[in-house]
């Protein structure tokens, strides 16, 4: 390895702008400093004690002067910040296609999850050139930060909060992947590797099954087995009912909440409502849902969100009375899937939509059959629900 | 001689050096620890916090001569941790934030507005003892069993999960916040009532304007940060919850709170050392400093814009992106100040009649460094950019150029200039030419790396790491070695000059400004007679104060360039 290195690689599509903005302000940085080393020095040595030139003239005062020298000066200050603000709005708010990773520190380590294959690693990532990639952060104890200085990224891992920040890779390699947030003792080792490989070698990574010894079960399969044992659909069921609202097309519905707010139910708002349901009691319900701040860890907490995601996107029904179908709802599927641990095969999106049914009415008895979702009549119902 | 206008540069009374001066009429334990004397306890402070800066120099070492190694090898990590967060609590409040308002402030200002002391003398010297019944409690916390959670607390690791003396020490801190916070209403109260017939506002020296716009972030960001750590010590000791989400708090609550106060305490630390390049830059060119209203309106824009910019330091930490947006541009606008502040100093030395001096040699070195820093900052304000650089070496490396470059460059000019008005001896000029030359390249030597080693992405407060950065640290741990040798050439020759020092009169440099035209060291009252103003501050067009008589007895005779 260099052991000289001057510059880090190039990694990501980010990586590239924070280089082009990085360059303009080291030729800024060194233009100024350039200026004011010669002039200090020229003038500091030309004007010395004793040296034979001609001092008249040193005024004192010039107000012409000082606005000529500090208008340019904000001017460059506003186009620097106007060629920030694009790059940075968008480095933390993931393109839709983004397969997500769903990532959790604790001291101190690193624990991830592809969400599309189940596959978990531990301080270790592997994705493909060329995919963007989201992923979704949260600490199980103090401020992480997850960084990888290849793709110029970094975020911190909040206790209880999401945040999200994504890549697209570029260029295949092994790049450090470090804690940036100091978090005590063993802070700096937590840390490890970011595989980027190219998308045959990903494909042959993901069908062994990556690192895991383990068969993987993805996030919305452990979801929804957590829901069955927890008798989730007891209350909840597949339309609103009288102790509990359902669940289908929840993801992305405006909610009213008791408190008089109004908020999009995200996977920060489903979060809080499993762990702690009495601060985002909704309109209409009593308290009955019981904390599972306690007795469900973030990855569970994580599951369970990602397998109500499943469960159909209710965006479309915001503000609207009868809603187009969701997605999953009326996508066909291949029968059988339901029960077994699925082979990873990218195509699990489908896998949970047969059992949801089931599992909202029933969390006991396991569908014997798939069937399709019936996505029109939920979604008419939870479109009333928001009024 | 009257009240009346005294022409600058003629003395109160000559024979004032045969008078008892601050420092010989009485030599009592007693009278140096319970005196109300701006001056002794000016002297008071600059012996607390040579020590403090020495405890943080000393754990700065053993930083460096752990990083040595990418594998450690003095230390265990957590000894590291500890060993870190002693440097930046005792390097930050013990030693910047006072530095220079309590010490040479505390000294000159009044001397500077022709007043006989501050406005509460008796809350000066509580203010002394808060700052010592605070440092010793936090040092004690960190030398017995230490604190691990950096400078910067962050919670909820400081507030529940570490097991270190963070309590005792936070209270240790809370104690010496007051000590600040009554420095400051010292200082505004003395600038606004004590000033001499004639001394207008715009007639005051840089250095007092520094200090009043100091003194107001102090007041006003102090007291959050109290409240700030008081609120820790409650989640800590009571579990009530405030940051830590687990029992129901926020945790970037305690990040707005705490730069709230962290941020504008650079500029607490900055400016004092701005003013004094002003004082510097003018007496060694003999000059006017140019733009004098704009070098003032830019140290009260500093002020005002340093209360806006503190979310920059938290634009990764999932605050909302609009408000990341709104701290960025406010972040670059404050650059512009900073700017125009150096631009000023260079139109000051342009057609200036330059003595390289040992002040106006840190003075040139703190505009160079200051210049780096500031510039890298705007590294920081960049959104894109500092998603990459923020919590890495860079932004140590930016900070200690402003810290070290800027503030404690700026401190050491102020002290060597204002040395013989304080003490009545002239240190070896040659010594501090050499140790002055000696600091700036053992301080690019030792952060310089550190801006590639940030770049390439090495996080800061790690104990171990990758290897191929050895090169760099090895780098930076030569130059602080350096480093450490000019910090401690002065240390043993202001020591010496106080015994063997040549004795000087009031105004060895021929400087403007009342605090030249009363003898060295000052009489215990300071002025015989309050004089009464009648010129603009840095009249350098009319010659100076003892710039004949100070052939003989001022400035080495050698060191001195010819005129």
């Amino acid at each position: 390895m260099n052991n000289f290195p001057l510059l880090p690689d190039q990694a990501s599509t980010y990586a590239t702008q924070v280089d082009a903005i990085g360059l303009a302000l080291t030729s800024l940085t060194a233009f100024f400093t350039a200026v004011v080393f010669i002039l200090v020095t020229v003038f500091a040595i030309r004007y010395r004690r004793g040296s034979n030139v001609n001092r008249k003239t040193a005024g004192d005062h010039n107000t012409w002067v000082e606005i000529a020298w500090s208008l340019p000066l904000v001017g460059i200050a506003l186009v620097m910040f106007v060629w920030n603000v694009k790059p940075y709005a968008e480095v933390f708010n993931p393109p839709p296609d983004a397969e997500e990773i769903f990532v959790i520190g604790k001291r101190w380590m690193w624990h991830l999850q592809h969400s599309v294959n189940g596959i978990r690693e531990n301080n270790e990532l592997h994705v493909p050139v060329g995919r963007p990639f989201k992923l979704t952060l949260i600490s199980q104890d103090v401020i992480h930060g997850f960084y990888v200085p290849d793709f110029r990224i970094k975020r911190d891992a909040m206790p209880g909060q999401y945040n999200t920040v994504w890549f697209t890779a570029t260029k295949p390699g092994k790049h450090h992947l470090f804690c940036s947030e100091y978090c005590g003792t063993d802070h700096s080792q937590m840390g490890g590797w970011v595989y980027v490989m190219t998308p045959g070698d990903y494909n042959n990574w993901v069908r062994s099954g990556g690192t895991s010894a383990a068969p993987p079960k993805t996030p919305e399969q452990a979801g929804y087995e957590l829901f069955t044992q927890l008798a989730c659909g007891n209350c909840h069921k597949n339309q609103d009912a009288i102790r509990a609202p359902t669940l289908y097309n929840l993801y992305g519905r405006q909610r009213n909440l008791q408190n008089g707010k109004v908020v999009t139910a995200d996977d920060s708002y489903i979060r809080k409502a499993i762990r702690t349901p009495e601060e985002v009691l909704l309109q209409g319900y009593n308290a009955t849902m019981p904390t599972y701040k306690d007795s469900l860890d973030e990855e569970q907490v994580h599951d369970l969100i990602m397998y109500i995601k499943s469960l159909g996107n209710g965006a479309a029904t915001n503000g609207k009375t009868a809603a187009t179908a969701p997605k999953q709802g009326n996508k066909p599927t291949s029968e059988g899937e339901q029960q077994v641990t699925p082979v990873v095969t990218g195509a699990t999106q489908a896998n949970s939509a047969p059992q949801v049914d089931t599992a909202l009415s029933n969390p006991t008895v396991k569908p014997a059959k798939p069937t399709t979702l019936p996505g029109n009549a939920t979604s008419t119902v939870g479109g009333s629900t928001t009024r | 001689m009257s009240d009346a206008a005294i022409p600058p540069g003629i003395l109160i009374e000559r024979e004032s050096a045969n008078r008892p001066n601050y420092l010989n009429w009485s030599h009592t334990v007693k009278d140096w620890l319970l005196t109300s004397d701006h001056k002794r306890i000016a002297i008071l402070y600059l012996i607390s916090i040579t020590f403090m800066f020495g405890l943080g120099g000393i754990a700065a070492m053993a930083i460096r001569a752990e990083l040595v190694l990418p594998h450690g090898h003095l230390m265990e990590s957590e000894t590291y941790n500890k060993v870190f967060t002693m440097h930046g609590v005792v390097m930050i409040f013990f030693f910047l934030v006072p530095s220079i308002p309590a010490t040479l402030g505390n000294f000159v200002l009044p001397l500077m507005i022709g007043a006989r002391d501050l406005a509460f003398p008796r809350l000066n010297l509580l203010s002394w003892y808060l700052y010592t019944i605070g440092g010793v409690i936090s040092l004690g916390a960190m030398i017995c069993g230490g604190v691990d959670a950096g400078w910067t607390f962050y919670t909820p690791y400081s507030s529940i999960y570490s097991n270190s003396n963070i309590s005792v020490t936070l209270l240790g801190l809370f104690i010496a916040g007051f000590s600040s916070i009554t420095t400051g209403i010292n200082f505004i109260v003395t600038i606004h009532k004590m000033r001499a017939p004639g001394l207008t506002w715009m007639r005051l020296p840089l250095f007092v304007w520094a200090h009043y716009a100091t003194s107001v972030i102090i007041v006003l960001g102090t007291p959050v940060v109290a409240v700030t750590l008081g609120l820790v010590l409650t989640e800590r000791l009571l579990h009530i919850g405030i940051f830590d989400p687990a029992i129901g708090g926020d945790p970037i609550l305690f990040q707005h709170m705490f730069w709230f106060y962290s941020h504008p305490a650079v500029y607490i630390m900055i400016l004092p050392s701005m003013g004094i390049i002003s004082e510097v830059v003018a007496c060694f060119c003999r000059k006017r400093v140019f733009g004098y209203s704009f070098v003032c309106g830019s140290t009260l824009a500093i002020a005002g814009f340093g209360f806006m910019v503190w979310g920059h330091h938290m634009f990764i930490t999932g605050q909302s992106v609009y408000t990341g947006m709104i701290f960025s541009a406010l972040t670059f606008i404050v650059a512009v100040p900073s700017a125009i502040k150096v631009f000023n100093w260079t139109a000051t030395i342009y057609k200036g009649e330059v003595v390289f001096s040992a002040p106006m040699i840190y003075a040139l070195g703190f505009i160079g460094l200051f210049t780096i820093g500031g510039l890298t900052g705007l590294y920081c304000a960049s959104l894109t950019v500092d998603v990459h650089i923020n919590m890495t070496y860079f932004i140590v490396a930016h900070f200690h150029y402003v810290m070290v470059g800027g503030a404690t460059l700026g401190y050491l000019a102020g002290l060597h200039f204002w040395w013989p008005k304080m003490t009545g001896r002239m240190y070896p000029e040659g010594w501090a030419k050499l140790s002055a030359g000696l600091v700036f390249v053992g301080f690019n030597l030792t952060f310089f790396p550190q801006f590639i080693l940030g770049w390439l992405g090495m996080p800061r407060r790690y104990h171990y790491y990758p290897v191929e950065f050895q090169t760099w640290h090895v780098l930076s741990t030569a130059g602080a070695t350096v480093l450490a040798v000019s910090y401690i050439i002065p240390i043993i020759y202001f020591i010496w000059s106080l015994k063997y020092g040549e004795k000087v009169g009031p105004n060895p440099w021929g400087a403007a400004g009342l605090e030249w035209t009363i003898s060295s060291p000052p009489l215990p009252h300071n002025f015989d007679n309050l004089p009464t103003v009648t010129w603009e501050a840095y009249n350098y067009e009319v010659p100076h104060a003892d710039e004949e008589v100070d052939h003989s007895g001022g400035i080495v005779g050698d060191e001195q360039p010819s005129h």
